[in-house]
């Protein structure tokens, strides 16, 4: 590839030939979207080569698991995906209710849902506003943080937290909904969509957008359930799985919704996918408070024994987090503590596609890509 | 629905009282059953004879307990014939009060439009020394769940290509989710990291307000609590 | 120039309007504390609340500080939000030395402070283990009002600061101070 006087061969389509570099891509860096290492090999500009190093975020919370009671998990749940906290919680209470066989009551289940869908909604202005910057574009980080605020303040008025939330329990939920907390939220979502307007506004037929994500890091199908992929990732590859439509779990089955696909995998179609889901989940809260009114005054909790003992068994209970399938496998052992409680966190199965789909772009794409796959290294390391 | 008789009753017995929603009674413990006669279960049986040790359910979760040297075959069968094309993870679980002591724990799904959803466990026994055969070879996806086990247990998978520790860093003494590990670890900073922190500086365990962690609760009567708080 | 000058302006307010008087103390710490530039490092769930405090509802660029830079070569605070493990701690350490003094470092949430909820194998039990902290701010996550008090408590502490002696960070406790 290089000439015999060690010039570069000005025919090879390569940028630069004969020397490999080692680059090592965080842990500290702005655009790794928490403490992701990855070690490239490059070529120039590059990437020969892509190694991920996690770990940083290791804090033990499946051995934390193992020592406190069913309930006294909940808030170690939403550390994990701390971006999408509800949705953790739920994925955790709805195993717990699996192995003990709790029903959860109607009013709950559609309260579970419509904070499920506030969170996802949370979930994916964080990744608008975090994905946007690192491209480049700084005015939808802005924005997006301007709406989130809004969503944060629903989820404080429910159970003080902003972001931490331990909004649910299991078999069911701590609190009933404050008075005037209905017609907040459905305030947020009728302005919301014109929102969502003006961010497809800024990025979606904007022409460097579109040179930075369209083709950048496809993703085939088979690829995809190969490595474990779930979510919007999969979704924008043609798959179109979705746990609430295939399985559905809490008010999903009651509601309707559409779930967004496209075709092509690659950055620009994760995108597209993740607005259109911002919209779905507009239309899912909607419906969810128009059917609130009929459970008033309904239980927000199952009946349940005061000391909730596990019993000897094992159950997996997966569901539709903003990032993939989060779930849990949960061992009983005739104890109020989980044996095992094991977390199936999607940001860690969608970042093992990173190094195949990294392969042979650039660096700057690299930072498209980490932000089109959307991992949260809290759930990454655990 | 058959064509009931009618809100009487036969022979003019009242009709029972309806019956109390699901939330308000107490609730249904799922129980281990035998899943033989799943038609999954007897398909396997008949590809893989000795391969299957035992099918069953649990809270409508189907279960196979493989032996440990047919796993990957078994992962391929499923995914081959029955269309389990998603993996969905790996884990490991520990029994130290049982020889073998360690479980590795296979959730595997089948997904829509080709098949209906549905999610199957595989489980086989190990112990520290018996390697496990990998499941890379078949679903690319298991590579970093397998390491993850591996760092947690000290299970070894055969025929992985990148067997090391992916959470915690070379060198780590022990394998933290082993029953007898435990919390707060057993070396820390200044032991790990001598050339940053120098001697007085760093992390020592055991320091601190004295924390132990809770022991397990005693048991209780199980007084049930009313269902409709509000 | 010289007090000609002045007198042709016939002015005596010439020197008031022209002429500051002031301590090397006062301005270098002014010029200080309302131009910090902090190091982006969040590592965990505080690392959310630091991001909303930069969001037009709280933001922080009305303290000066909204200008985060990525490298620690250009930055004066290194807010440490979120959890500091093991694995990470000598990299925080690093970083830390790569920053030019004068230099600061708040220590934003229960994990940072003291380790938070997670007494592990894995986690360090606050960063003041590995590098000195001024401020602790505490929360799990903190709102981000409380980062913003965090950020001025500094700032009052920069006051306190003095230049005798050389560049680095050393604080004048003044005798009969009011507590704050």
């Amino acid at each position: 590839m290089s000439t015999p006087n060690g010039a570069p061969d000005p025919s090879s389509d390569r940028l630069f030939t004969g020397e490999e570099m080692e680059l090592s891509f965080g842990p500290q860096h702005p655009a790794t979207h928490g403490v992701l290492r990855l070690n490239l090999k490059i070529e120039g500009e590059r990437i020969v080569g892509c190694y991920p190093i996690i770990g940083y975020l290791h804090r033990g919370t499946e051995k934390l698991f193992e020592l406190h009671p069913f309930f006294q998990n909940v808030p170690h749940t939403d550390r994990m995906d701390y971006i999408a906290a509800a949705t953790n919680n739920l994925a955790y209470v709805g195993a717990v209710e699996k192995l003990v066989g709790l029903t959860v009551p109607p009013r709950a289940r559609y309260i579970r849902t419509i904070l499920a869908e506030l969170q996802r909604i949370s979930s994916h202005l964080v990744w608008l506003a975090t994905h946007a910057i690192d491209i480049g574009a700084m005015t939808p980080f802005f924005y997006c943080f301007r709406e989130r605020e809004r969503v944060l303040d629903l989820f404080e008025q429910y159970c003080g937290a902003r972001l931490t939330l331990n909004c649910m329990r299991p078999g069911g939920l701590p609190f009933d909904l404050p008075a005037g907390w209905a017609d907040t939220c459905r305030r947020f979502c009728e302005d919301y969509p014109a929102k969502i307007d003006e961010y497809e506004g800024l990025l979606t037929e904007n022409r460097i957008w579109k040179r930075r994500t369209v083709g950048v890091g496809v993703l085939s199908p088979e690829a995809a359930l190969d490595l474990g992929v779930t979510g919007p990732m999969l979704r924008a590859s043609g798959i179109g799985f979705d746990l609430r439509k295939v399985r559905p779990y809490e008010a999903y089955g009651e509601v309707e919704f559409a779930v967004p696909t496209a075709q092509n995998g690659d950055t620009y179609d994760r995108y597209i996918v993740r607005m259109a889901e911002m919209r779905e989940s507009t239309k899912i809260v909607l419906q969810c408070l128009d059917l609130l009114p009929a459970t008033e005054g309904g239980p927000i909790m199952a009946k349940r024994p005061r000391v909730l003992k596990g019993p000897k068994g094992e159950v997996y209970h997966g569901i539709e987090g903003p990032k993939g399938e989060i779930g849990f496998y949960i061992v009983g052992d005739g104890t109020p503590n989980p044996y095992r409680c094991h977390v199936r966190p999607p940001s860690f199965m969608n970042l093992q596609s990173l190094p195949d789909l990294a392969n042979g772009h650039l660096v700057a794409d690299l930072v498209a890509l980490i932000g089109s796959t959307d991992i949260v290294l809290g759930e990454v390391d655990r | 629905m058959s064509d009931g008789p009618s809100a009487v009753g036969e022979g003019g017995t009242p009709a029972p009282p309806a019956e109390k929603p699901a939330w308000e009674r107490d609730p249904v413990v799922p129980e281990w059953r035998d899943a033989d006669d799943d038609p999954l279960a007897a398909a396997l049986r008949e590809a893989l004879p000795e391969a299957i040790r035992s099918v069953k359910t649990f809270a409508g979760d189907l279960t196979f307990d493989v032996e440990r040297e047919r796993l990957a075959d078994v992962a391929r069968e499923l995914k081959t014939a029955h269309g389990f094309s998603l993996i969905v993870d790996v884990c490991g679980a520990d029994y130290p009060n049982r020889e073998p002591r360690f479980d590795v724990v296979v959730h595997l799904a089948s997904l829509p439009p080709d098949r209906a959803y549905r999610v199957v466990r595989l489980k086989t026994q190990t112990d520290e020394a018996t390697p496990v055969p990998t499941l890379t070879g078949v679903y690319r996806g298991a590579n970093w769940p397998e390491r993850e086990v591996f760092d947690m247990y000290g299970v070894r998978f055969e025929g992985h290509p990148d067997m090391t520790r992916i959470l915690l860093w070379e060198g780590f003494n022990g394998h933290p989710l082993r029953k007898e590990f435990p919390v707060e670890g057993i070396d820390t900073g200044a032991a790990i990291y001598s050339e940053h922190y120098g001697e007085t500086m760093g992390p020592v365990a055991g320091t601190g307000t004295g924390w132990k962690p809770p022991k397990p609760a005693p048991p209780v009567s199980d007084e049930t609590e009313e269902g409709g708080a509000k | 120039m010289g007090l000609k000058v002045l007198d042709e302006m016939g002015d005596s307010g010439a020197i008031e309007s022209n002429v500051l008087t002031t301590t090397y103390d006062k301005i270098f710490n002014w010029a200080r504390r309302s131009a910090i530039w902090p190091m982006q490092f969040g590592l965990a769930c505080c690392a959310i609340e630091m991001m909303a405090v930069l969001d037009p509802r709280h933001d922080m660029s009305r303290f000066g500080a909204e200008v985060f830079r990525a490298t620690p070569r250009q930055s004066d605070l290194m807010i440490v939000a979120g959890t500091v493990t093991e694995k990470m701690a000598p990299i925080v350490k690093r970083l830390w030395d790569q920053m030019p003094e004068p230099k600061w470092s708040i220590a934003m949430g229960a994990c940072a402070t003291c380790g938070g909820p997670y007494r592990t194998y894995a986690v360090t039990q606050g960063v003041d283990r590995v590098i000195p902290v001024d401020v602790y701010v505490p929360g799990c996550p903190p709102r981000p009002e409380a980062l913003l008090w965090g950020l001025l408590h500094l700032q009052r502490k920069i006051d306190r600061m003095t230049v005798a002696g050389g560049a680095g960070a050393k604080l004048v406790p003044r005798i009969g101070e009011a507590k704050r």
